[in-house]
């Protein structure tokens, strides 16, 4: 049988007394797309951020291809270059030129041969869309455009996996589609991908498989369609509803 | 009028000679103070608490004893426990240490004051703690620190006249000996003021021009 790429068994995490996940399981196969949605301080983002090391999980395991993540490892720097991560608010090193934040961490981390480095990164930020913006700094970029540079930077590690933390909401809506559209390309490649996100509208569409979390748990989880056009449980319907008919 | 460029000339080639030894001090401790408040600097915002701790604690200490008792601890304690240094090598150490409480917290701030999302990105790509520092924080930081650090190089120049206490023959002291054995005083230090202002006038230069360029980014 083979290994999941992400696989989370019975994961707590807590700060201080407030314990933000509860034990959550969960999987995401090689090549899959699953999103996690749910109501804001329900824990989806730390539960990525755990996925990543960037938080220490109290207890349980999370596995990446085999490998615990184990923040006090030495793995873990093995599993950063494996699993990468796009943030909300983008993240970019704003004193270094859109190449330049692409071709950071394959040069410094994974000790690549610059030029071959190079010819990867202008390819692809021709990718995203951006190959006349290659020696641009990130303040000069729009939201969008930043955002599918910090796209760009992950592809860079040739990574496994990629983790969105809600990759569009400090977006301008109609910078949105933007990078949306390139996810869907990534998605198409095949690359595999655990998006915490609230456009519904991407996870009905990309997504194999979506998680629903509320207050630390996974309530609800299944294939996307399926979760989203009949929720199961209660909770899960009021969310959706909430999400899809504010007014 | 007359008199007074009369007797500049003939205390002069004396205050040069004490502006030499306060250019030397003056460079000395702002090199020496920059790379002991920089240590000072990562130990306080590095992940061991206690390196942190220890920081804080030298930096408070530092930042509470006045420059000229730790000139003198170096100078005239030091020797009581083997360590011997010259008037010079003492005043650069001393006014280095001294010094380097005020880099640390200007280092500090600057390092702080880069946004953390930077740092988890930094973190997620696999980038340990001094990769990090090196390629990701210090960069932004130092362009952060320069106006500051202007400030202390102007400080420091002026400072350096606190080594006359341990007998470097800086400017301060040069023209002291001069006005003491002249009794010329208004002249001496008013020659004494113009050099020190001549001296900080480039500084203040480039601190406005730091300035200027941190108000444009």
């Amino acid at each position: 049988m083979s290994v999941a790429m992400i696989q989370l068994q019975g994961v707590h995490k807590s700060f201080g007394k407030l314990e933000v996940l509860k034990g959550i399981d969960a999987k995401v196969e090689r090549g899959e797309v699953v999103c996690v949605i749910g109501p804001s301080g329900s824990g989806k983002s730390t539960l990525l951020r755990c996925v990543n090391g960037l938080e220490r999980y109290n207890q349980g395991e999370i596995f990446i291809d085999g490998t615990k993540v184990d923040c006090d490892a030495p793995s873990i720097v093995s599993i950063r270059t494996q699993v990468a991560m796009v943030f909300q608010r983008f993240n970019l090193f704003p004193h270094r030129t859109a190449l330049e934040n692409v071709i950071e961490a394959p040069i410094y981390v994974k000790k690549e041969p610059r030029a071959q480095v190079v010819e990867r990164g202008r390819d692809l930020l021709a990718k995203v869309g951006l190959a006349d913006k290659i020696d641009v700094h990130p303040a000069q970029l729009s939201g969008g455009q930043q955002q599918r540079v910090a796209i760009a930077r992950a592809l860079a590690m040739q990574p496994k996996a990629i983790l969105f933390d809600e990759p569009t909401s400090a977006l301008d809506p109609e910078l949105v589609g933007d990078v949306l559209g390139v996810m869907r390309q990534l998605a198409d490649a095949g690359m595999t991908m655990m998006v915490v996100t609230h456009e519904i509208g991407f996870a009905r569409e990309v997504a194999d498989r979506v998680l629903f979390c509320d207050g630390g748990v996974v309530v609800e989880q299944g294939p996307a369609r399926e979760v989203l056009n009949h929720p199961q449980h209660a909770r899960t319907q009021d969310f959706l509803r909430r999400v899809l008919h504010p007014m | 009028m007359m008199e007074f460029f009369h007797n500049a000339a003939e205390y002069l080639p004396i205050l040069l000679q004490g502006v030499k030894l306060t250019i030397v001090v003056a460079l000395g401790s702002l090199a020496f103070s920059t790379v002991l408040g920089l240590v000072w600097a990562l130990m306080r915002v590095s992940n061991w608490p206690w390196l942190a701790k220890i920081s804080a604690g030298i930096i408070n200490l530092l930042r509470g004893i006045p420059i000229i008792v730790l000139l003198f601890y170096i100078y005239f304690v030091m020797p009581d426990i083997g360590i011997e240094l010259s008037a010079l090598q003492a005043a650069i150490i001393g006014l280095g240490i001294a010094y380097s409480a005020y880099q640390a917290e200007n280092f500090r701030s600057a390092i702080q004051a880069i946004d953390h999302g930077q740092i988890e990105a930094a973190m997620s790509m696999g980038m340990g703690w001094w990769l990090t520092m090196r390629r990701v924080i210090l960069p932004q930081a130092f362009k952060i620190v320069l106006p500051p650090y202007g400030n202390i190089m102007i400080m420091m120049l002026k400072d350096s006249s606190q080594a006359s206490t341990i007998t470097v023959a800086e400017l301060a002291l040069q023209g002291k000996l001069i006005a003491v054995s002249t009794f010329n005083n208004a002249t001496v230090f008013n020659l004494v003021a113009m050099l020190y202002l001549i001296m900080c006038i480039p500084l203040i230069l480039i601190v406005r021009h730091f300035e200027k360029q941190g108000a444009r980014r």
